[in-house]
């Protein structure tokens, strides 16, 4: 396959960037979609030029680093991360836009890698646990009823991503922080923090400058794991009930 | 402490939580959506008197200034439902410029590659919204206050909507802002359900199933009335 790629190119944080045009050849369709940038890298750095950045790690689909908005969409046409998108979902002379995510809150720090320490912040405002370390627990100690197991794990699948920050209008948090909040706000282990979680970690969501929810629904549409729409509801719902219950 | 926290019930500062985060002012813009739809509702089911005629409606609309009493002087019901109104809006339409300036502001770039992001009915509720809050201007100048609509009477709502109807700009503003209810509806109820929290998996379909009826039966009751002047049917 040949191909036409216009990919972002932006030398560092804040600086200008523009959308450049770069061909290349010798892709077959079972290549992934970094590997095909790996192929565009190897040439550019044989002519001499800088390599374009993106941020990958496991290429296995789990670890959330890798992301890019392909024609328009968070990771590409296919609904899964970057790194498990085949060139066989493109045609031979397809011109691909290459694109970071776009967020205020997801600043480019080069070419297609931005960064998404926002995410760890709002984490950091609640999405944990507070529990004794120490020997693991006991397997069942805490029974957790199956249907609460299913939407915890439903929403544990969230990868950290930004899938869904990179496809909504409003660059909206809501369907990473929801995923979180949901996961844990539904077990029996996050019990204890309920209430400080959801205003913690929406509050951190809100000063990281990310915009509201408008139930466009393009987040859940984007997103690899499936984290459904209904999730950012069941936030709404702990939200307005822990806003009731204790004013900060 | 912890059970001063406890039994705290709404306070003064569980409001400011409410209204400075991104979750809770929507709250507040869905709390004032849902309260204009019921009363929209209400007020749809009221126009479809003029189809018994004119006695009908103006006896109705007497009946809304003496509704409540002995217990309530006269038109004091209207009044509070109007301030109520007059509040909602207003608080809708603050919220929504607050949030969609915020919104805008989280992408202060955009993709290269263009692409449609959403429904119609969801990529138009700004705009759908403005042009509301413009009719709702219009349509109180034209039959409240009967300032636009010359031939008008006070007293007379049946007359003075035959009137307002019977000119192409009356009945063509008043269909303009009904397909754009319509739309603003069709997006509006089943988001206001996802705002509040009360949309899950399970009732997800069933709340779209809603949102499509109650629009279309809005508008088609809303529409029924200056259609049926333009054709005649209503005179
Ligand atoms: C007849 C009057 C109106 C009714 C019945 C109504 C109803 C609603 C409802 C139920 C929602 C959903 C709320 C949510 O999801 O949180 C909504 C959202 C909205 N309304 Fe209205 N509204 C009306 C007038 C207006 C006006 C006058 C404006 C403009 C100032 C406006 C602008 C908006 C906007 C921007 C949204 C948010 C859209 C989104 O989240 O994508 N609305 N409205
Ligand atoms: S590189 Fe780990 S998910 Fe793509």
């Amino acid at each position: 396959m040949r191909l036409t790629l216009r990919v972002w190119r932006q030398t560092g944080p804040g600086e200008p960037g523009a959308m450049t045009e770069y061909q290349v050849s010798g892709i077959v369709p079972e290549m992934s979609f970094l590997e095909m940038l790996d192929v565009l890298n190897e040439e550019l750095i044989l002519r001499g030029e800088d390599p374009v950045a993106f941020d990958h790690d496991c290429r296995e689909g789990i670890c959330g680093a890798c992301g890019m908005v392909i024609n328009g969409q968070a990771h590409g046409p296919e609904r899964t991360t970057t790194c498990q998108l085949h060139m066989r979902e493109f045609g031979d002379g397809d011109t691909i836009d290459v694109e970071p995510w776009r967020a205020a809150a997801f600043p480019v720090v080069k070419d297609l890698v931005v960064d998404r320490s926002a995410f760890d912040r709002i984490i950091g405002a609640g999405g944990y646990i507070t529990a004794p370390t120490g020997s693991a627990p006991d397997a069942h100690a805490v029974p957790v009823p199956k249907e609460a197991a299913e939407t915890a794990f439903e929403n544990a699948e969230c990868i950290g991503c930004g899938a869904c920050v990179a496809a909504c209008p409003n660059g909206s948090a809501m369907l990473f922080t929801s995923a979180k909040v949901v996961h844990l706000n539904t077990l029996p282990q996050g019990a204890p923090e309920r209430e400080s979680r959801v205003l913690g970690m929406v509050g951190a969501m809100d000063a990281e400058g990310f915009g509201g929810c408008t139930n466009a629904g393009e987040c859940a549409t984007a997103c690899p794991k499936g984290i459904p729409l209904p999730s950012i509801a069941a936030m709404n719902r702990e939200y307005l009930r822990a806003a009731r219950r204790a004013p900060r | 402490m912890t059970m001063a926290l406890a039994t705290r019930t709404a306070s003064p500062s569980a409001l400011r939580t409410l209204w400075g985060s991104t979750v809770g002012k929507k709250a507040v813009m869905a709390t004032t959506g849902v309260l204009m739809l019921l009363y929209l509702v209400a007020h749809m089911l009221g126009n479809l008197k003029v189809f018994f005629g004119p006695d009908d409606l103006n006896g109705y609309a007497a009946w809304l200034r003496t509704l409540g009493q002995p217990v309530l002087h006269h038109e004091w019901f209207l009044w509070t439902a109007r301030s109520v109104l007059l509040a909602a809006v207003v608080l809708h339409g603050v919220c929504a410029y607050q949030l969609s300036r915020r919104d805008i502001a989280a992408r202060p770039t955009g993709y290269a590659h263009k692409r449609h992001r959403a429904s119609y009915a969801t990529r138009t509720m700004r705009w759908g919204g403005v042009i509301l809050g413009l009719f709702i201007v219009w349509h109180i100048l034209d039959l409240t206050t009967l300032t636009v609509n010359p031939r008008a009477q006070q007293g007379h709502p049946y007359e003075n909507l035959v009137a307002s109807f019977s000119t192409w700009y009356g009945g063509g503003v008043y269909i303009v802002a009904m397909l754009a209810l319509c739309l603003h509806v069709h997006h509006g109820f089943w988001s206001a359900a996802q705002t509040l929290g009360a949309n899950s998996a399970r009732r997800d379909r069933a709340l779209k199933i809603t949102a499509t009826v109650l629009a279309a039966a809005l508008t088609i009751g809303f529409l029924s009335v200056p259609v049926a002047v333009m054709t005649g049917l209503v005179r």
